[in-house]
């Protein structure tokens, strides 16, 4: 198998699977069971310098 | 004074570098460019030697606030300003390459022909009015997310002041033919390699300034302008590659060629809408948005599933733009698919941006700022649908080289990058400059106004072309011959291009009365004016009502 073949086998195969697995990890992490306090935390962290520190 | 002299050094050097390769190029284009970075040098030579500083000059012209505030605000006043000053100049000349469409008498030979003016307005537009604009929200929202001031303050003003700098040798070079023929990529090498200098710089600004945080959580606005900065750079090194004819000219020639470059070229135009004019305009959003409504974003795990989705599915979107080439037919299929894929998050990031307003719709009505947030929300998710749409191949096989791309590319930037952009600098000025509110509230429902009409007489006039065009070139009669010749169709046109011209110039003279009203917000003064949205009260009728007069006994 030429290169270019070895390389179009392991993108449409187990690459395909990890960056499949991983985009899922990165989506699903917020989700985990005790995160929603961090989640809120941070949803409401931008309103903590309602002066804009002028 | 050791310092001093050291600086003074190498500012000499450049001149005399910049001086060499005046006299010694072949290339007139090249020599004026080398001048330009001569007569920097010598007007830093000029500064640093007689402690004449022109930039504290320029300061107290621009009424900045002197001393330090407690964020490092300066490098951001003057990206507002440059924002406002090329979203004039690239809008202009937008105006201007649209009444040439429509009047080809304008096409001054050879410095401001189409062909020329054209990257210099996509460019303007694009680099310089938006970049500065993420530029300056990006060193703005970092250091008020991460609750910490910028890190390398001198490298930041090299940022800025460099990316003027390439700003200033791209639109100059488009105008004396400089160019190495990329879309959206069309500066030449050393250009090129001047940009990476400072991208990186301002890549290392910006990582400086996250870690070191006095927050535990990087918020979501920061994830965009990360990814922002690090895919430009990316994509900018990659397209750019190419071989330079000589050290002393202005003209080079890619590493890829055929179909590699179309695609690695393509590859970089849909992600610079992607990364440029999506990801790091979406940070301002998740900011400015929850800021100015004065609610939390609607949903902190979507806007989480709305970066990934974008991160991994934009970057195989590219091929779209080469649809019936010759790309291989799988990867226009991938390109078609991974677009459409791309509707889902768009959709429900514009969700997320608007649902922030839940509760606080009637500020649509009361505050301007937050009417231009909400429909460059809206244009956001009529591009991000129209965009798929285009994508797939039936459509495109209509749509493709005609004026609906245009249509489309101008809904996007006018509608979204322009609206929120335009919304964000109004939310900007009086905070940076210390203002009790901005001149006048009023005069944004005119720039509001005259924008929306603006971009409705382009898309609709651009979605008549786009199908006109497309369905008179496809056209065949009965003997099988092509019924238009090419000059028919732009015959057909002439009308829509006079009425996109018109609609491009009601959105320029929105944005001189934005430029108006925020030189006034900065020189100090505040309009008197009717205040927006006031309920009606009359106070003359508000009091209990007088006793009615007992009746009368008769006598």
């Amino acid at each position: 198998m030429s290169l270019y073949e070895t390389l179009r086998h392991a993108a449409d195969s187990y690459g395909l699977a990890v960056i499949v697995a991983l985009y899922l990890t990165l989506c699903l992490w917020h989700f985990r069971p005790g995160a929603k306090p961090h989640v809120e935390e941070a949803k409401h962290s931008i309103f903590k310098d309602q002066t804009d520190g002028e | 004074m050791e310092t001093v002299v050291k600086r003074l050094g190498v500012w000499a050097l450049v001149l005399i570098a910049s001086v060499a390769a005046i006299a010694l190029t072949p290339d007139a284009g090249f020599a004026v460019h080398m001048g330009i970075v001569a007569l920097v040098a010598g007007l830093l030579i000029v500064a640093t030697a007689t402690s004449y500083d022109p930039l504290a000059r320029a300061q107290s012209i621009f009424k900045m606030p002197p001393g330090p505030s407690r964020y490092d605000d300066d490098v951001i006043r003057w990206g507002v300003i440059a924002t406002m000053f090329w979203g004039l100049a690239g809008l202009l000349a937008g105006v201007f390459i649209a009444a040439q469409l429509a009047f080809p008498q304008l096409n001054f030979e050879p410095y401001l022909n189409f062909g020329r003016v054209r990257p210099l307005h996509t460019s303007a537009v694009i680099f310089a009015f938006g970049g500065n604009a993420l530029l300056a929200t990006s060193f703005y929202v970092v250091q008020r997310t991460c609750r910490t001031t910028l890190a390398f303050p001198g490298m930041a003003r090299f940022v800025f002041w460099g990316y003027q700098l390439f700003i200033v040798l791209a639109a100059t070079g488009y105008l004396l033919g400089i160019s190495q023929g990329k879309e959206y990529a069309e500066p030449e090498w050393y250009v090129d390699l001047w940009l990476t200098v400072v991208w990186l710089c301002y890549l290392a600004v910006f990582v400086g300034t996250l870690l070191r945080r006095h927050e535990p959580h990087i918020y979501v606005a920061n994830w965009f302008y990360l990814a922002f900065i690090v895919t430009i750079a990316m994509l900018h090194v990659v397209n750019n590659l190419a071989m330079p004819v000589s050290l002393l000219g202005g003209k080079s020639y890619s590493a890829f060629a055929g179909v590699q470059d179309a695609l690695t070229q393509w590859w970089y135009g849909h992600n610079a809408v992607g990364f440029f004019l999506t990801a790091g305009f979406l940070a301002m959003m998740y900011y400015f948005v929850p800021k100015q409504a004065g609610r939390p974003v609607y949903s902190y795990r979507l806007s989480i599933i709305h970066f990934w989705s974008l991160i991994f599915l934009y970057i195989w979107a590219g091929p779209h733009h080469l649809h019936y080439t010759a790309l291989p037919d799988w990867a226009q299929t991938l390109g078609m698919v991974f677009s459409v894929m791309l509707w889902m998050p768009s959709w429900g990031g514009m969700i997320n941006g608007l649902m922030t307003l839940n509760g606080a719709w009637d500020k649509v009505r009361t505050d301007p700022i937050i009417r231009m947030m909400v429909l460059a929300l809206a244009f956001y998710g009529m591009s991000t649908f129209e965009g798929p749409m285009l994508s797939i191949k039936a459509v495109n096989s209509l749509s493709h080289y005609t004026d609906w791309t245009i249509g489309h590319v101008h809904s996007g930037a006018l509608g979204w990058n322009g609206m929120i952009t335009f919304a964000c600098v109004y939310y900007l000025v009086p905070r940076l400059w210390q203002k009790e509110r901005l001149y006048s509230l009023r005069m944004i429902n005119w720039h509001f106004w005259l924008a929306t009409l603006g971009i409705v007489f382009y898309a609709s006039s651009m979605w008549v072309a786009g199908i006109t065009q497309g369905l008179m070139w496809r056209e065949y009669g009965s003997d099988g011959y092509l019924v238009n010749s090419f000059v028919d169709t732009v015959a057909a046109l002439h009308p829509m291009y006079i009425l996109r011209a018109v609609g491009g110039l009601m959105y320029l003279s929105g944005a001189i009365i934005m430029a108006y009203n925020i030189g006034m917000t900065i020189a100090g003064k505040s309009r008197v004016e009717a205040p927006m949205g006031d309920t009606a009260h009359d106070e003359a009728a508000d009091r209990p009502l007088p006793l009615p007069a007992a009746a009368q006994p008769a006598e």
